[in-house]
């Protein structure tokens, strides 16, 4: 599987990303600098996480102007596989490839730890490698990550299979607590129509490594290559 | 050239030079020097650029080492960590203008310190922050911590450098000078590492990153001197961070280093051009010439008094070797920054600066560093604090006291704060926050080498206060102790002193006291200083702070799969505790939150005793004997237990003897050089303490949902939690 990792003046999980992809798929993904007019030929694009441009204007907004995004936005019409991490989500909420925006927290503080998600809908080149309700537990940490769309989004979402995440307890169950930035019926992470694109605010590739405490991302990339190959 | 018609020794005296410092001034330059210079002058002879007041006693600290690669002088300390690796590490105060400016002056004091790590060469892994605000009750302090968390958070999380540890403390000596104190770690290739002494006479010394503005000017010298009451009118001398350009930064100087360019490399830090442009020429023995119409700068109209001056962040002056300009100016386009050639290096020894087509200042390099003021300051030694006899004291529930400790602003959990910290980002963070050390891989992830380095400040203010020898020991004492609980090779430390105002002897008195319990205790644990900042008049009308030379401590772990932590782990593990329990209760935490007194003196620093059985505990860990370790400081025995019990979900059942000892003596004494150890194999631990003549003893035993004290009741460990947690995020809640 040939990745290609999209970086942003800003970015700055590009290497957890890069490490976590190394580790499931034995080579290091190319790397891409957001000034460059097109993407090489890939079989999955990923945004990563950080602070593209400082996000001193709105998350992601400036970003989502960076001369790569056209190319982008193309790749993501024809299907190309997309993953979008934390800045990543945003990212493609401001380019219009997903719907919906990140608002800030709702203790509008920057929150880092580990948080429990449940998988929605594991029929997904991204989400193959979990069972269907399956509980995970990954770290989050984002200072915007409170999503919201109007209500008809959100129905057709729901409706569509096309939410991939929602924050739960440990038991997998939904509470006020679980959902600790206030998202909107507590989504974590959504689709494209298509399924092939994927943006989510918490980072399945800090929990890719048993020293680091926790190994439930892995099944996302392996799930990944597998689909992908 | 003539000198300023109105400079004055009145004029000079308001930037902070007094009248025989200003006279040296006229003396170097032979005339009076115009403003330019003498702003330049009282910036580089400030203590806080000179270190004026502490120098010859800093001096006396051990700084050497097998591994030590650089110590201090430069921007960072340098150890060698072995398979060609180095870590580069410095802590430093950003107390003056973050209790002015809150946010601000807290992240550019992240931001600074990050820039003295990777001018180095390394980039910077980690960073860790020891936060001192006053009374919990005092009207401002509430704002002042809110302000310094997302401050800290707002630069670090978007650099994209973990913060992954630290300290937080409360006490009423701070209300009017509040410490931020934040340390960076960096890693570097050890024969890869880049140093600040000018060379070459004709290289060209180039500008780069951001633009130059009027914030922050004289901030140095603010940070020299003692707040009055309108504080709050020095506002404009702090400056403002600006992280998305620090991060653009980071990356383009790592980039240009992986070539041969660089000659010389120093950030602009406090006084800015000023301080990077002669500590440049001072340290290569040269002079330097700069043409100030082509900095970069962000305003119209600024004099060359202000852009000598300017604290403006995210700053760097470097010098290229011949023929490399081109390359460079390529790699900072690419990543957005300013880069400009803005002079040379001069065999003249001069500092020239040009402006305007006129010389704007011009004086000799080397006076300027090296007859910079040195004071040995008048000092005197506080009397010693009569003890405490436990057995004058109350008996008390001791479960209700431990309730009432582990709710404490002191010991109650920090959670609140470094969840607003990412301290995942760069995905190292083996250990988080929380614990008695970090612990960041710093072998490249998927390797088959699992190396880390354990990460941890501390500091005792209240023992300093009462006895700033054995304050000073014992805080190195502490953050060896706490490296080792890791399971770490304690390698060096950095320090940040910060103390009220050294003209004042008792306080001078404070500093060389900390200064020489710190000596004993490096050379005692070969454990040398690598790198470190003073920060000096930390008094507000006359108020001074309590003594906090505060360690940043790094050790190493060959294999991270084998560090420890303090969670209990499993039902049937025995307790050990480890170390010799006399019950010393004065000058301690149960003292202070439970008797509401502050007196006696500090416990004893036995460091033989201290190195034997950190040794004994280090070996056991690498051997696999250990599941979970925890140094006792704060708050004794029990503390240390119930913080065990809460990090792993665990109860257990403690029976303590205390023998001759008042109950509450042996279970919140602060004696030194104590840990307590789980082990599923208690019988080769106590072994091997007994072949090394270390105290140690099975005290209990790792189950249920409970902390039961027998004889004394139980409490489960939900509700030890729930007190411990409750405090922090309860008290910002407050409106």
């Amino acid at each position: 599987m040939k990745a290609v990792v999209v970086i942003f003046p800003g970015s700055n999980r590009e290497r957890d990303l890069c490490a976590a992809l190394a580790r499931v798929t034995g080579h290091e993904p190319v790397r891409v600098w957001h000034r460059d007019a097109s993407l090489p030929e890939a079989d999955l694009i990923v945004l990563p996480g950080g602070f593209a441009y400082g996000d001193y204007l709105r998350c992601g907004a400036m970003a989502a102007h960076s001369p790569i995004m056209h190319d982008v936005r193309r790749r993501a019409a024809d299907g190309v596989p997309m993953l979008g991490i934390c800045n990543g989500f945003q990212i493609l909420t401001e380019a219009g490839i997903l719907p919906g925006a990140l608002l800030p927290n709702r203790s509008l503080r920057f929150t880092c730890r580990d948080i429990h998600l449940r998988v929605e809908n594991n029929q997904t080149i991204f989400t193959c490698g979990y069972e269907a309700g399956q509980t995970i537990r990954v770290p989050v940490a984002h200072h915007d990550g409170n999503y919201t769309a109007d209500p008809d989004t959100l129905d057709r979402l729901e409706d569509g299979g096309l939410v991939a995440f929602r924050y739960c307890g440990p038991d997998g169950g939904l509470s006020e607590a679980a959902n600790f930035n206030g998202s909107a019926r507590a989504i974590a992470g959504i689709f494209n129509d298509t399924r092939t694109v994927l943006g989510l605010m918490p980072h399945p590739e800090n929990a890719t490594d048993p020293l680091l405490g926790s190994t439930d991302g892995r099944a996302l990339f392996a799930g990944l290559v597998g689909a992908l190959q | 050239m003539t000198g300023g018609s109105n400079v004055t020794p009145a004029l000079a005296a308001e930037l902070g030079l007094t009248g025989e410092e200003f006279e040296r001034a006229v003396a170097i330059l032979g005339r009076t020097p115009n403003l330019t210079e003498l702003g330049i002058f009282s910036a580089m002879w400030s203590e806080h650029c000179s270190y004026k007041s502490s120098k010859i006693w800093l001096k006396t600290l051990p700084t050497t080492g097998p591994r030590v690669i650089c110590g201090p002088g430069e921007n960072a300390g340098v150890v060698d960590i072995g398979d060609g690796d180095a870590v580069v590490f410095k802590i430093e105060s950003h107390n003056h203008p973050s209790f002015i400016e809150p946010y601000q002056g807290a992240a550019t004091g992240v931001g600074g310190i990050l820039r003295d790590v990777f001018t180095m060469g390394a980039r910077p892994i980690a960073i860790l922050d020891s936060l001192r605000f006053g009374s919990p009750d005092h009207p401002r302090t509430r704002h002042l911590v809110s302000g310094v968390v997302s401050g800290i958070g707002g630069y670090g999380n978007c650099v994209g450098v973990p913060t992954v540890g630290g300290e937080c403390e409360f006490h009423p000596s701070y209300d009017g000078n509040i410490l931020v104190n934040a340390m960076c770690v960096g890693l570097a290739r050890a024969d890869r590492i880049f140093y600040s002494a000018a060379a070459g006479p004709g290289n060209l010394v180039i500008y780069v990153g951001a633009k130059t503005g009027r914030d922050g000017i004289h901030g140095a010298t603010m940070a020299s001197a003692e707040f009055s009451a309108d504080a709050g009118a020095k506002r404009p001398t702090v400056q403002v961070g600006d992280p998305f350009t620090e991060k653009l930064l980071i990356e383009a100087c790592l980039e240009l280093m992986e070539g041969d360019a660089i000659v010389a490399i120093q950030d602009m830090g406090a006084a800015g051009l000023t301080s990077s442009s002669v500590e440049m020429a001072g340290k290569g023995g040269l002079g330097i010439e700069l043409d100030l119409d082509r900095v970069p700068v962000r305003e119209t109209g600024m004099s060359a008094y202000e852009i000598m001056l300017s604290e403006s962040q995210e700053r760097m002056l470097m010098i290229l070797r011949p023929g490399s300009e081109r390359d460079a100016r390529r790699i900072f386009e690419k990543w957005e920054l300013d880069f400009a050639v803005i002079g040379r290096v001069t065999e003249t020894g001069r500092l020239v600066l040009r402006m305007n087509g006129e010389i704007a200042a011009e004086i000799p390099v080397a006076p300027l560093v090296t007859a910079a003021p040195l004071y040995e300051r008048p000092w005197r030694r506080r009397a010693p604090e009569p003890e405490v006899d436990p057995a004058s004291l109350p008996e008390r529930d001791p479960l209700d006291c431990l309730r009432r400790l582990l709710a404490s602003a002191t010991l109650a959990s920090k959670r609140w704060i470094w969840e607003q910290y990412d301290h995942l980002v760069m995905g190292n963070t083996v250990r988080r926050p929380g614990a008695d050390a970090a612990v960041v891989r710093v072998s490249a992830p998927g390797n088959t080498i699992f190396k880390a380095l354990a990460l941890a400040t501390d500091c005792t203010p209240r023992y300093c206060r009462a006895d700033p020898v054995r304050g000073g020991a014992q805080a190195v004492a502490e953050s060896w102790r706490n490296l080792t609980a890791a399971g770490a090779e304690p390698l060096a430390l950095t320090d940040n002193m910060n103390f009220g105002n050294p003209e004042r002897p008792e306080i001078m008195g404070e500093f060389v006291g900390a200064i020489e319990g710190m000596r004993e205790a490096c050379v005692a644990l070969a454990y040398p200083v690598v790198s470190g900042n003073v920060s000096l008049y930390n008094e507000t009308n006359g108020s001074a702070i309590l003594p906090t030379p505060v360690i940043g401590g790094v050790g190493l772990i060959v294999d991270a799969r084998g560090a420890v932590d303090l969670a209990l782990k499993h039902d049937g593990d025995a307790l050990i505790l480890i170390g010799e329990t006399c019950g010393h209760l004065g000058c301690t935490l149960y003292l202070r939150e439970i008797e509401g007194s502050e007196a006696g003196p500090p416990p004893m620093v036995d460091l033989t005793a201290e190195r034997r059985n950190g040794d004994l505990v280090r070996a056991e860990i690498r051997a696999g004997h250990i599941t979970a370790c925890h140094d006792l400081s704060d708050g004794g025995l029990l503390a240390a237990i119930a913080e065990m019990a809460i990090a792993g979900g665990r109860g257990l059942v403690l029976d303590p003897f205390s023998g001759a000892l008042p109950r509450n003596a042996f279970l919140f004494g602060e004696d030194q050089a104590r840990y307590v150890v789980e082990t599923a194999v208690p019988d080769a631990v106590l072994g091997a303490a007994r072949a090394a003549g270390v105290p140690a003893r099975v005290i209990g035993v790792v189950g249920g949902g409970a902390l039961t004290l027998t004889g004394a009741g139980a409490i489960s460990v939900d509700a030890l939690k729930a007190a411990n947690e409750a405090w922090l995020p309860g008290y910002m809640a407050q409106a």
